[in-house]
């Protein structure tokens, strides 16, 4: 025995390091035919890690105080030696999170990765996605700006509108009867603890993917077919072949990433809001107040639904729900079949019409409101809720193809 | 292919629509450049002569202008410090005090250091600086084009001129009426040629782009060898993952 095998050995007989290792690298198999789709997950671990370490490093400099955090931000990005890089790079990872994760969940309902056995898979994915929107809502305070502000603002007055204890509600939740260094403080402590909460919930995510196995486009179990060692014979070790191939596809990713990071920070106004650069000013209303791109289709949804009874709480309920419907999906997918490859006209038909709708409340959630523009709105909210309350009636009657035996190319 | 074709094309669609929205009033370009260290030079000049009056850049320290100028420590100091006390890493505060200020021109002078990001680029503050024209009704006797019932009275009247705005009225399709800009006209000429105020307010520009950003040149530069290390980084990536997977099928 080698000096390094005792040293291997001891630790294995200490801690399971040679077990974790090959259960979930060197021998966890994973489909063969993974395409461009299946990159998003590792992308978004890394992204992760980015936003954390990143923000670890700007808290080291930045002030939670209504008095100086614009100014830290400032003396970050003009003082602090590489310290406009960390801004840019926390700033863009942001928006390449949620870029990543919307591509990763749409992934997800292409090839029905949400269906039986991988139910819990999928909610611990969803609470992953209200964690992020969560922790991004919260530090999007942070730089103290104009649009931090009044963001905040409208979207905290959205718990005043629940019936009876909204006002109290609200008030516990700023701190305060407006935005203010209340706010900021408490806002700052939980976008400090949410990533970590975060990275908890991708650890279980991750826990139960290797329980289940991963999905494929074919959207067929390959446990179904083993060899003689109890191998799936569509299945690859995870390590050295799709570690090698998550390689190229994050260094893929990072020159789109760090393209954006260097040439185009702000992104045309989409990843730092033009009038975020202006200082919160509690007594000046900006013209137009919008969240940033991955929150507007809820935005839009939001503002779709007309005040009942002197109330806004209705569009509450509904931009709510149009997050909470998501857990319920995989019990809503009636068809016999996961993969978009299988499903038939019906489905598909659903799905291109649920991804341009999302991309257009998107764009209406930026826009100001208009007679027409409301309007549309309202058409695509309700389209939205289609897709999924609809589901288990179209997918039941679509004309499905059979499933090949074993995976396709 | 076509698939991800198709989702590149939705996910820029929203951008294009925001860069097609804008102010009522085209802006004109400023074509500044930042690698321009005597333009940036001119611009700080104007800057602390024209502007600081009231204004403040206050996250410019004077040692940053210098670097990026190209100018040494002491003339900075020997030409852009009026302060008694000239330590190169001061901030460009103004003199002014805010509260006295408020109370002279109706509202907070803002800090300028930003506000070529807030107005997105620095089209706006070149279009605004050229904009001014006469206006009776105002307390300063001008307005702006590009920021109408603005506060700031026409500092720069001693070298543009006094210059007037000509706009006719056009009734629309509902039988609305609009006024429509026309042009301006000077009827007062100033110390400069219009020329002249135009170099004058784009290097001026400049600086204040600049000073929104001023690691921008710096992020581009650095970001070129980023993107070529990472595209060989890419290939051999790729080469990687193709002799790993010659023999899986």
């Amino acid at each position: 025995m080698s000096e390094k095998q005792t040293f291997l050995g001891w630790i294995d007989d200490r801690f399971p390091l040679t077990k974790v290792w090959n259960e979930h690298l060197a021998e966890y198999y994973a489909p063969k035919n993974f395409n461009f789709w299946y990159f998003m997950g590792s992308l978004a671990i890394l992204v992760l890690v980015n936003q954390i370490v990143t923000g670890i490093w700007l808290a080291m400099h930045y002030k939670p105080d209504a008095g100086l955090a614009f100014s830290s931000v400032e003396y970050i990005m003009r003082d602090v030696d590489w310290g406009w890089l960390l801004r840019y790079l926390h700033s863009t990872g942001a928006s390449a999170f949620f870029a990543v994760i919307y591509l990763h969940m749409f992934r997800g309902l292409m090839y029905g990765s949400y269906q039986k056995p991988r139910e819990l898979l999928w909610i611990i994915g969803v609470i992953i996605y209200l964690a992020m929107m969560a922790t991004a809502f919260m530090g999007y305070l942070l730089p103290w700006g104009q649009m931090s502000f009044w963001g905040a603002q409208v979207i905290v007055n959205l718990f005043a509108a629940v019936p009876f204890v909204g006002e109290e509600l609200s008030i516990w939740i700023r701190g305060d009867y407006v935005i203010s260094d209340a706010t900021l403080n408490r806002f700052f402590a939980f976008h400090f603890l949410l990533p970590f909460v975060l990275v908890g919930l991708v650890f279980l995510h991750i826990v139960a993917l290797h329980k289940v196995g991963s999905n494929n486009p074919d959207g067929i179990e390959i446990k179904k077919n083993k060899d003689e060692n109890g191998i799936p014979k569509d299945g690859i070790p995870f390590h050295p072949y799709y570690s090698v191939k998550d390689i190229a596809g994050v260094v893929g990713f990072l020159i789109i990433f760090l393209g954006i990071v260097f040439f185009a920070p702000d992104f045309f106004g989409l990843f730092l809001e033009a009038p975020n650069f202006e200082p919160a000013n509690p007594l000046k209303t900006p013209d137009h107040i919008a969240p940033v791109w991955y929150f507007t289709p809820f935005y839009a949804m939001l503002r779709a639904v007309p005040p009942m009874f002197g109330s806004q709480f209705p569009g509450v309920v509904v931009m709510f729900a149009a997050i909470i419907v998501m857990f319920f999906l995989p019990w809503l997918d009636k068809s016999p079949v996961k993969s978009i490859r299988y499903k038939g006209p019906i489905f598909k038909a659903a799905l291109a019409i649920f991804a341009v709708t999302f991309v257009v409340l998107a764009w209406l959630g930026m826009k100001p409101s208009s007679p027409i523009l409301t309007l549309m709105a309202q058409i695509f909210t309700a389209l939205y809720f289609a897709f999924f309350l609809l589901m288990p009636w179209y997918s039941k009657i679509d004309k499905t193809k059979p499933e090949p035996e074993r995976v396709t190319g | 292919m076509k698939k991800l074709i198709a989702i590149v094309l939705l996910s820029v669609l929203p951008a294009l629509g925001m860069a097609a929205g804008g102010p009522g009033v085209p802006l004109l370009a400023a074509d500044n450049d930042l690698s321009d260290q005597e333009s940036l030079q001119r611009g700080a000049k104007y800057f602390v002569n024209y502007c600081m009056g009231c204004h403040s850049a206050q996250y410019v320290r004077y040692e940053k202008v210098a670097e990026a100028a190209g100018l040494t420590e002491q003339e900075v100091k020997d030409n852009l410090m009026f302060t008694e006390n000239k330590k190169i890493g001061s901030q460009m505060i103004s003199a002014i005090n805010p509260d006295d200020a408020a109370r002279w021109f109706g509202t907070a002078v803002p800090d300028l250091t930003l506000t070529a990001r807030v107005r997105h680029s620095g089209d706006w503050i070149y279009t605004y600086l050229k904009s001014f024209y006469l206006d009776d009704s105002k307390p300063s006797g001008v307005n702006n084009l590009v920021f109408p019932d603005v506060g700031m009275p026409h500092v720069l009247v001693e070298l543009q001129g006094l210059q007037k705005a000509n706009f006719k009225v056009e009734t629309d399709a509902d039988g609305n009426e609009h006024k429509v800009f026309e042009g301006f006209e000077l009827v007062k000429a100033g110390s400069m040629t219009p020329e002249e105020y135009d170099g004058m307010t784009r290097d001026l520009t400049n600086f204040m782009v600049w000073a929104a950003e001023p690691m921008k040149l710096e992020r581009q530069r650095l970001g070129m060898w980023v993107m070529g290390f990472l595209v060989i980084l890419f290939i051999l990536a790729y080469m990687l993952k193709k002799e790993y997977w010659k023999d899986i099928h």
